[in-house]
């Protein structure tokens, strides 16, 4: 499992490196583009998301004490969690953007001598919540597998490696969101 | 010696006769069953790239052109090149031989995730489909290295669906690195530690670091190209603050270590069948593993030496070509290795030696011009030219594909319980080494005359080297027919095979030919070191 974060790290290396180069080209426009985002909304899911790990890591040393019910309630716990994030990330915030032209096309709504920096800006954007919010899903499919496996009694304390292992990767999404987070909200709205 | 082989007569019971329904095929979960799955896939794809290669031959026996359009050529070399790199080349000996030998070789019953094995079978038939489906629907025009703007702003091509196809291939190669990796750690028979591992799992272990670590670096790039090719916006577009600059350093990130994806399963190969076919332990182990793994980070290192004349910084160009230059030493210990391997050794020429023999050969012919492109001044003449292509060519096709062949050789058997025609498989070897010969020779002559490559036509005075190396096109054409032929006509006919039958050490020869499921019927013990072959005093007089 380190080996896959090890490729996962790696997938998202280049979208980070890319991100950080172009920003060091574009920088006022990156900020411009930086000043349109809701940094309410990706503070409020910071904390859900960070949440939703601690949640989760709080249900794997209960197993490793054995208490498999417990165990469940903060998988559930850590589950609803990130839908909310989910929600807010592509129900609430997405719709938003559209609803502004802020996605990239000839309609995009930010002109003016940065109106270009901006649109690089927003592709980055949108591309990396998108590949963040397909890690979110599939972590979300992990968690629920591992719901239903606790439901049938398959953990204990002598066997619980599955859990740790979606453990991994359900911080790691955070992680990726860590990083997300500032070059998304902050770098760039102080300008 | 005669000690551990096995009993041979027992043919019913093996691997292949285990479920004889199409199902117990395409649901196995069987790694040599999957090598076959693999085998059958590639080989069709070998082929799909082949035929593209022989119509760019063929266009160019004439300067103005043998096809009229221009188009169409750009095509055929993009098809050539995207198939043969990504469904053949890298996955080539990892999936086939690698799937087939390395749980038999670590004395395991299958690898550590035989599902995963199966699922990355499955990924790289959907990634062949959607090539496959580019390629129907008109192709793509890009070449294989899909350089931007040309990919994103001006290509009537394809493209979208040809980047789908690398970009599920990818996964399908990340499953089995994984699959390696973990397998070689947790899985080896008891008494085998590292060192006694043979190197061909050395050198898939090196092999799967890189694919592991540099595939997904592909994917995000490709992920990114999709985006601006589809929404006409994107990172890479000089026009919104974008560089086209930054797609290729992290293209050649990746599709540098990528080349050695390629080359060292080969080595790895050429590794197992030079000391079996001398008869003499393999000469500095050691050192053999120790240059596959400092292949492997020197890999990451040395992507700027595509990069010399795309307006790259003259300092960071000047550490490329110093790094580039560090990597022929470890791959010329392996050369001087082989060699000293069969210095002294009793050699038989069977045709996986020959084919090894070919390799060692090609390869070096290879690597040195190699050190002549990454020289910086020599670069500035010789990049974009046909002695670029004769280059990789030499090191890919000679080196790797002459390795693949000597593998599918040495282990035939094995596979499947049948001798080929010894004749015939020395004369294939013969002929594909004669033949590659005429066909890229000429083409170092034509690069460093100034021939660039990917025109579809060229000035007269380059025709006569060119219509040798077409000619060259067509020789090696029969050679790889050949052993098509043959193989497919051994299955059949061929002579049984006993379950060592050249003699060879490695704990793979000490089951049956072919094996039964469970490979082994009794897990093997590894007390001897590997290459334990007869004549070894003679090694230790020159150590």
């Amino acid at each position: 499992m380190w080996l896959f974060l090890a490729t996962e790290m790696l997938f998202f290396g280049p979208l980070f490196l890319a991100w950080i180069y172009s920003r060091h080209w574009n920088q006022q426009g990156f900020d411009a583009g930086a000043q349109h985002t809701e940094l309410i909304i990706g503070t409020v899911n910071t904390v859900v998301l960070v949440t939703s790990s601690l949640v989760y890591t709080v249900g794997v040393s209960f197993i490793e004490a054995g208490d498999s019910r417990r165990l469940i309630q903060c998988c559930v716990g850590a589950w609803l969690l990130g839908l909310v994030f989910l929600w807010l990330k592509f129900g609430v915030e997405w719709r938003h953007d559209f609803e502004r032209h802020l996605f990239p096309g000839s309609d995009f709504a930010i002109d003016g001598p940065h109106g270009d920096g901006a649109l690089l800006f927003f592709v980055f954007y949108f591309l990396g919540t998108a590949v963040h919010g397909l890690h979110m899903i599939v972590g979300l499919i992990l968690v629920g597998w591992i719901i239903f496996r606790a439901r049938r009694k398959e953990f204990s304390a002598g066997f619980y490696t599955p859990v740790s292992v979606v453990g991994l990767y359900w911080s790691f999404v955070d992680m990726v969101w860590i990083v997300l987070y500032p070059l998304i909200y902050l770098i760039g709205r102080g300008a | 010696m005669s000690a551990i082989v096995a009993d041979t007569t027992k043919h019913a019971n093996s691997y292949l006769t285990d479920g004889t329904t199409i199902r117990s095929w395409l649901l196995t979960t069987d790694h040599k069953r999957i090598a076959l799955l693999y085998l059958g896939s590639i080989t069709l794809f070998f082929f799909i790239g082949g035929v593209a290669a022989a119509l760019i031959r063929y266009n160019l026996i004439a300067p103005q052109g043998m096809i009229s359009s221009a188009e169409t050529y750009n095509r055929l070399f993009t098809v050539h090149g995207v198939v043969m790199v990504w469904f053949f080349l890298i996955p080539a000996v990892p999936v086939t031989l690698g799937n087939f030998v390395v749980p038999l070789m670590l004395g395991a019953r299958d690898l550590a995730f035989p599902k995963l094995n199966l699922i990355s079978w499955y990924l790289y038939i959907l990634a062949g489909a959607a090539a496959l489906y580019s390629l129907i629907a008109g192709g793509v025009d890009t070449g294989w290295t899909f350089y931007t703007p040309l990919t994103t702003a001006y290509s009537k091509g394809h493209v979208v669906a040809t980047i789908v196809a690398i970009f599920i291939a990818g996964f399908s190669s990340i499953a089995t690195g994984l699959n390696f990796i973990i397998s070689i750690h947790t899985l080896r028979a008891p008494g085998m530690t590292w060192y006694k591992m043979p190197v061909f799992l050395w050198s898939l272990y090196a092999t799967s670091v890189i694919l592991v670590l540099a595939t997904p670096v592909l994917a995000m790039t490709l992920l990114l190209l999709a985006f601006e090719r589809i929404f006409h916006i994107g990172v890479f577009d000089p026009a919104i603050g974008g560089d086209p600059l930054l797609f290729q350093h992290l293209f050649w990130f990746y599709s540098h270590p990528a080349v050695y994806v390629m080359i060292l399963p080969g080595f790895g190969v050429i590794s197992e069948i030079v000391p079996a076919f001398s008869n003499k332990g393999l000469f500095g182990y050691r050192f053999v593993v120790w240059s596959s793994i400092s292949i492997a980070v020197i890999s990451f290192l040395v992507w700027g030496h595509h990069m010399f004349v795309a307006g790259t910084s003259l300092y960071s160009a000047l550490v490329f070509s110093i790094l580039s230059f560090m990597v022929a030493v470890p791959s010329a210990i392996k050369v001087f290795n082989w060699i000293g391997t069969m210095h002294g050794g009793s050699v038989r020429f069977d045709a996986p030696m020959l084919y090894a023999l070919g390799f060692i050969g090609l390869f070096t012919l290879g690597g040195l011009t190699g050190l002549f492109v990454a020289a910086l001044a020599a670069d500035v003449h010789l990049t974009q030219t046909y002695f670029v292509v004769a280059h990789f060519h030499y090191v890919m096709v000679g080196g790797m594909v002459s390795a693949y062949f000597a593998g599918l050789h040495f282990w035939w058997p094995k596979i499947t319980g049948r001798i080929y025609p010894e004749i015939w498989g020395r004369v294939g070897a013969v002929i594909i080494f004669l033949g590659f010969n005429l066909t890229f020779f000429p083409q170092f002559l034509l690069g460093y005359l100034g021939m660039p490559r990917r025109y579809h036509s060229y000035p007269p005075e380059f025709e006569v080297l060119n219509v040798l190396s077409s000619a060259g096109a067509t020789i090696l054409a029969v050679g790889y027919l050949l052993p098509l032929a043959y193989l497919t006509w051994s299955l059949f006919y061929g002579k049984r095979a006993g379950a060592n039958p050249w003699n060879a050490t490695g704990l793979e020869w000490r089951t049956a030919s072919p094996p039964p499921t469970e490979n082994f019927e009794v897990t093997p013990v590894v007390t001897a070191p590997p290459y334990d072959y007869p004549v070894r005093e003679v090694e230790q007089r020159h150590v």
